[in-house]
């Protein structure tokens, strides 16, 4: 049986030929480097811990791309999905892999409400933390219908009525309804939460009338807030974000106001950080650092932060680590308040 | 006709050599993707899409998609043949695909099968011409409710249509319910029925059930009838395709059917995969053949295929006008427009017209293309089945585990997979059917999030599926279908009654 066999050895082979292409051609450009640096001797993988098509998947497969392009590794990036458990999956292959120096993972604030509200036994450090490539901002949104005017006259009427506006995020004690639980906790009223998968189902929820607010990620409701379906209340952040290129026809990401220029004492900023196992030599890992940054610098990833209004930081060593404590401790804080912890 | 304008525009867009060059490439590479069980569209646009970041945007959709479509022509191919549906939404595909592949019908199958794909996503790309932004507001409807009601008419259109025992079909569908409930569970947060294995943790992933339960089931039971293929003696002339298309219009209204349940599953967004079932089950109950689905049928073929690629087409559309994937490729192809700048959602078409109407225009030459490229291998496909089933069966055995690995690139899944074939075995050997597992592990949990999530919101009250016409007229087609045999039952009871006193 020629056919059958020709066709499916040929189907891996040009879908793998494919990614392995490009790296075997700049392969060739790297082996007479020095060699004081570590370099990956075999394909990355990238493990992501969010869903296909979500923020995670795009910021790595942009990383990926941009990586492929400009020739930045003598090895490709394979980028592979682990979401499951909310990405505690894609935790628990880092943490068991200690030394492993071609492996890479994605996390967002994930890395702390996982284990807290389901005792899944992982912690950041279990990994070497390698840098913090950006922070993601949450807005506070309502359908265009909606007669608020601001965040302060919202959540009177939120106030007023305990329990029966409804407030959708992406999944069930996380990011979403952490923020939420802040919110809550700054104004003294209560939401019902109402759990969806992730945030692009959120916002058709919210644009066809089926929940009342949304604490999205700019990226995600974008398209809506430009057709005038949405409108964005209040940014969870300590001062308006930077960007002032006109998004609608009169406003601009810098234009919301902060929550706390509504009255709402509530500030929250998602992590989008890259980890890799234990046990890593420190060559190992300035490779990845180095290259991360180098990544930051191309066009490609400028564009890709003003388009989804990321906040830019970049974090690396003492002060990433410092970071993550205090980031944490946080966590902690508002999920005990607020009782999404796991009990032990 | 702003449309058929716009419409000129895109294929004056697309007609250049070298998308037409890429076309036949996403076609190819994508009836691969589909051949081989496991990869599947997601997986194999996702991994090609990296290399589409140095195109131009249309360009770049444009292979995509086509990648999409060949997938889609290719998930049929295996489902025939041997009894391994290369795509989720391919399973409806076997019931009566691979009995007839038996009979030494395989050619037949192949054609309805392809045939019916390009009628499903002819009529899917219609509706995207011509009544995008009208359709496009309609998905906007949905809430928790009426996606339950939809889950519930897909399970009620399946009830009661195999022949084994209810209780039979019951147990089944439970244990699939079970296993589609575990890992993350979306409402508490919790990770459930783990068993302390990470592996387990995003639950068991329907496409590594269905390789192992589908195909390593089916090696094993020819294994002990007699290490032969009944399909040996397939008619593999090129005449077949043509025979079979003259028998193609009298199943008109078996097409229209699934082409309309196809395209309201892709819009909704329902997925290709409840779509195929769905159609399936519809046409089993309304056809005048419906008792004979399921021993070969060209019609059982149809009606899946017709519906899966309808669905699967206009699942773009929801993509382009609101910026919602209708599947988990159309997911995938989102993130890959922001990643090119592009913004899905109402002002694509408007700001983005050179791209929106390239891509429509693609999609027409890209399901003509793929037609005839699928059309020309179909004596080729059929001339597998003479080959000795000595040395084809480890192929396909190499072929499931090379497909359940790479699902999510671990050998975990491969044992797994193994398990699911020997479940499939005994399953079949006593006589439970696969079809309401199958459809409850990949609907369970979705179903299961919709229902949960309209109790939270309207605080435990049932009557919530009543509220609207919308999900009240959806839940009392479910009931009715549900109570169908009942229903039958007593009018021809009422009818004999009356003629009785008559004679």
């Amino acid at each position: 049986m020629p056919f059958k066999s020709s066709c499916s050895s040929k189907s891996v082979s040009l879908l793998k030929g494919a990614a392995f292409g490009l790296a075997l051609s700049s392969a060739a450009l790297f082996t007479s480097a020095s060699h004081a640096d570590w370099k990956p001797t075999k394909p990355i993988t990238f493990v992501v811990t969010g869903g296909p098509g979500g923020g995670a998947d795009q910021m790595a497969r942009l990383i990926q791309g941009v990586v492929s392009k400009y020739k930045l590794s003598p090895q490709p990036m394979i980028v592979v999905i682990q979401n499951g458990g909310g990405g505690g999956q894609g935790f628990m292959d880092v943490k068991g892999s200690p030394g492993d120096a071609h492996k890479i993972m994605i996390g967002l604030s994930n890395i702390y409400t996982v284990p807290l509200s389901t005792n899944l036994p992982f912690n950041w450090r279990d990994t070497t933390p390698l840098a913090v490539m950006a922070l993601d901002e949450f807005v506070l949104w309502v359908n265009a219908k909606a007669p608020y005017k601001n965040a302060q006259e919202y959540m009177q009427a939120v106030k007023s009525k305990p329990d029966t506006f409804k407030m959708g995020g992406a999944g069930s004690k996380r990011e979403d309804e952490v923020v939420t639980a802040m919110l809550e906790q700054a104004t003294g009223s209560k939401f019902t939460f109402i759990p969806y998968k992730g945030g692009g189902e959120i916002s058709t929820q919210l644009v066809g009338g089926h929940i009342d607010s949304d604490v999205n990620n700019p990226i995600e409701h974008v398209a809506h807030w430009r057709a005038g379906e949405v409108k964005p209340l209040c940014v969870f952040d300590k001062q308006r974000m930077p960007f002032k290129t006109k998004v609608t026809g009169d406003m601009s990401w810098g234009d919301i106001p902060t929550c706390r220029e509504s009255g709402i004492n509530a500030e929250y900023l998602m992590l989008r950080a890259i980890f890799m196992p234990k046990d890593v030599s420190k060559d190992e890992a300035d490779f990845y650092v180095k290259l991360l940054a180098k990544v930051r610098e191309k066009p490609e990833w400028k564009e890709f932060i003003s388009k989804g209004a990321y906040k830019d930081d970049f974090m690396t060593g003492a002060d990433l680590t410092k970071f993550l404590e205090e980031d944490e401790k946080r966590h902690v804080e508002i999920m005990g308040k607020a009782n999404f912890l796991a009990k032990k | 006709m702003d449309q058929v304008v716009s419409l000129l525009q895109g294929f004056g867009v697309v007609l250049s050599v070298y998308h037409l060059w890429l076309m036949l490439l996403g076609i190819m590479l994508g009836i691969l993707v589909g051949v081989l069980p496991g990869l599947g569209g997601p997986n194999g646009v996702a991994i090609l899409l990296p290399l589409t970041f140095t195109m131009p945007p249309t360009s770049a959709i444009i292979m995509l998609s086509c990648i999409y479509w060949g997938a889609l022509f290719g998930g049929a191919i295996t489902s025939i043949l041997f009894n391994i549906p290369g795509e989720p939404s391919s399973v409806a595909t076997t019931f009566d695909g691979y009995p007839l592949a038996q009979q030494g019908r395989a050619g037949e199958a192949l054609t309805a099968a392809f045939s019916g794909s390009f009628v499903g996503a002819l009529l899917g790309v219609l509706l995207i011409t011509f009544m995008a932004p009208l359709v496009a507001r309609f998905a906007l409807k949905f809430g928790p409710p009426e996606f339950f009601a939809v889950y519930l008419l897909t399970f009620c259109s399946f009830i009661g249509m195999g022949r084994e025992a209810p209780l039979k079909s019951i147990v089944a569908m439970m244990l699939g319910f079970g296993m589609a409930a575990m890992g993350m569970d979306t409402m508490s947060g919790q990770i459930r029925m783990t068993y302390g294995l990470p592996q387990l943790m995003q639950g068991i992933d329907f496409l590594i059930a269905v390789i192992g339960l589908f195909g390593i089931g089916e090696i094993l039971l020819t294994m002990e009838e007699g290490l032969a293929f009944k399909g040996k003696a397939a008619n593999i002339s090129p005449k077949v395709v043509f025979q079979t298309w003259a028998r193609l219009p009298r199943y008109w209204l078996t097409l229209i059917r699934s082409s309309i349940i196809g395209c309201w599953m892709g819009i909704t967004p329902g997925g290709a995969t409840a779509a195929s079932f769905m159609g399936y089950g519809i046409a089993k109950k309304f056809s005048r053949n419906g008792d004979k689905f399921g021993t070969g049928q060209v019609e059982g073929v149809l009606a899946p295929e017709v519906a899966a690629h309808a669905s699967g087409t206009s699942a773009l559309l929801p993509m382009l006008a609101l910026g919602i994937p209708g599947s988990a490729t159309a997911a995938v192809l989102l993130g890959g427009l922001m990643i090119w700048g592009l913004e899905p959602g109402p002002l694509l078409f408007i700001e983005h017209k050179e791209f929106v109407w390239g891509l429509i225009a693609s999609m027409y030459l890209g399901n003509v293309a793929g037609l005839i490229i699928v059309l020309s291998t179909v004596p080729l496909f059929a001339a597998i089945l003479r080959v000795p089933f000595s040395i084809i069966a480890p192929m396909i055995i190499i072929l499931c585990a090379i497909g359940a690995y790479t699902v999510h690139n671990s050998m975990f899944d491969v044992g797994l997979m193994l398990l699911f074939g020997v479940v499939g075995y005994f399953f079949k050997k006593l006589d439970y059917p696969l079809a309401p597992l199958v459809l409850s592990l990949v609907l369970g949990d979705k179903a299961e999030d919709a229902f949960r999530q309209t109790m939270l919101a309207s605080k435990g009250d049932v009557t919530i599926f009543a509220s609207n016409w919308l999900v009240g007229s959806i839940t009392l087609l479910a009931l009715v279908l549900l109570f169908w045999p009942l229903l039958v039952g007593i009018w021809n009871k009422l009818r004999t009654s009356r003629q009785v006193p008559a004679t």
